[in-house]
């Protein structure tokens, strides 16, 4: 159990996707500009990292890597060569398939996110998450914490961001930094303070 | 043919695929410590970018208008797992070190946005060069970013000393900073502001405007 809340910690605070990774930063920056709407994207994210790993884990070790197709009769193949073509995939039909099945039962929730879940789709935080997940071998447990803490991670650096924007719009700001400029360097000084975290480990 | 030169040069200044259009920023963050790791990176995001430019393009009339985006994802995704295959055959520790941005590529804004902004309906060879055109717009960006956090934060480029360290005797204290994550965000925001001073056309409109304080200053106190 206490290796799953140092796992958990670990992705959301040290590992952060979108400060310490610079994962997602397309969206990061375009949909910051309003706390309401930073929440929602955040849900999504949250929602869809912690299908898509575990989704892409069971790919991995089952179907793709080295020897995982021996219960076929197959011990020799190594399939990884196709893993980006799969995760992407995946990734795709899993978004997909959640937007029909949310506006079919919650339609609410549907209301809520729908705007932002085909964005999702081309989130290299989503990419990421699953590519981390094969390079450092994680299980299938490993991968569902790792997917959830990844993804409240970003939605947590998100909200954030979306809030100090909110409140930096009433500030003179010279003009070439204007924007998209300030924007910038308010995120250089949230991953500064993110790397304070540096040091914990449970 | 002055318009495949311009196809090639207008997105390294004018145009800028990172500081204009804000395109595939986030491997231009993360892979521009050292430059030896970014200049891989931007032949491997150049390349790909022209080819699937290209290979868009040739079937550009045969695909569905439905399904188009998931075409064009598979074309970017065999191109990459190429890429990856060839860097992981010929340079392993440079592609150890890029980790999971060469896989990332796939989700770079840039190859897909010409893909679907250019690819979609222009004949190939145009495509091909326009591809060409944003990697280099890409690659100029990167490599003005890795030039300074490695020459200024180890004291090397491309692994040559430049600046001795003090540490081995020289005068330069290294600014750790510069290796650490941030100092990207930092360096990205000022040269977005210089070229936006270079080109005032280019400057944000603000939301509010901010009046101008009508009370004196013996009036507040």
């Amino acid at each position: 159990m206490e290796h799953y809340i140092s796992l958990f910690v670990r992705s959301v605070f040290i590992e952060n996707m979108a400060l310490a990774f610079f994962l997602g930063m397309c969206t990061f920056l375009a949909i910051s500009k309003k706390i309401q709407a930073a929440i929602g994207l955040g849900i999504a994210v949250i929602v869809v990292m912690a299908l898509t790993v575990p989704v892409n884990s069971l790919i991995y070790n089952h179907l793709l890597r080295e020897g995982a197709l021996a219960w076929a009769g197959y011990p020799d193949v190594d399939l990884s060569f196709l893993g980006l073509l799969s995760y992407i995939g995946v990734i795709a039909a899993i978004v997909q398939i959640m937007e029909m099945v949310l506006d079919k039962y919650v339609p609410a929730l549907y209301n809520a996110l729908g705007v932002f879940l085909p964005l999702i789709t081309v989130n290299c935080a989503i990419m990421g998450g699953s590519l981390f997940m094969v390079e450092r071998d994680y299980g299938f447990a490993d991968s569902v914490v790792y997917g959830a803490g990844a993804g409240t991670g970003w939605a947590l650096a998100i909200v954030a961001l979306a809030g100090i924007r909110e409140k930096l719009k009433y500030s003179d700001v010279p003009e070439g930094l204007r924007g998209l400029g300030i924007t910038f360097i308010t995120v250089g000084l949230m991953s500064l303070g993110f790397m304070s975290f540096g040091g914990i480990d449970l | 043919m002055s318009t495949m030169r311009e196809a090639l040069t207008k997105p390294i200044l004018q145009n800028n695929p990172i500081a204009l259009q804000i395109l595939g920023i986030c491997s231009a963050l993360a892979v521009t410590s050292s430059l030896k790791v970014t200049l891989v990176m931007c032949i491997s995001v150049t390349l790909v970018t022209g080819c699937s430019s290209f290979a868009v393009s040739l079937i550009r009339k045969q695909i569905p208008n439905s399904i188009r985006i998931i075409v064009q994802m598979v074309i970017i995704a065999s191109l990459v797992i190429v890429v990856d295959q060839l860097l992981k055959a010929y340079a392993f520790a440079i592609s150890k070190q890029l980790s999971v941005f060469v896989g990332l590529i796939i989700t770079n804004c840039i190859v897909m946005g010409r893909a679907e902004g250019f690819a979609m309906k222009n004949p190939p060879l145009a495509s091909f060069v326009d591809g060409i055109g944003n990697g280099l717009g890409y690659s100029v960006v990167l490599i003005c970013i890795a030039v300074v956090r490695e020459l200024f934060g180890s004291g090397k480029l491309l692994g040559f000393e430049i600046l001795p360290l003090i540490t081995d005797g020289g005068w330069y204290v290294p600014n750790g900073l510069l290796l650490l994550p941030p100092s990207a965000f930092f360096l990205i925001g000022i040269f977005i502001w210089v070229l936006r001073s270079a080109k005032p056309e280019q400057v944000e409109k603000e939301e509010f405007k901010i009046t101008k304080n009508t009370r004196s200053v013996k009036e507040a106190f």
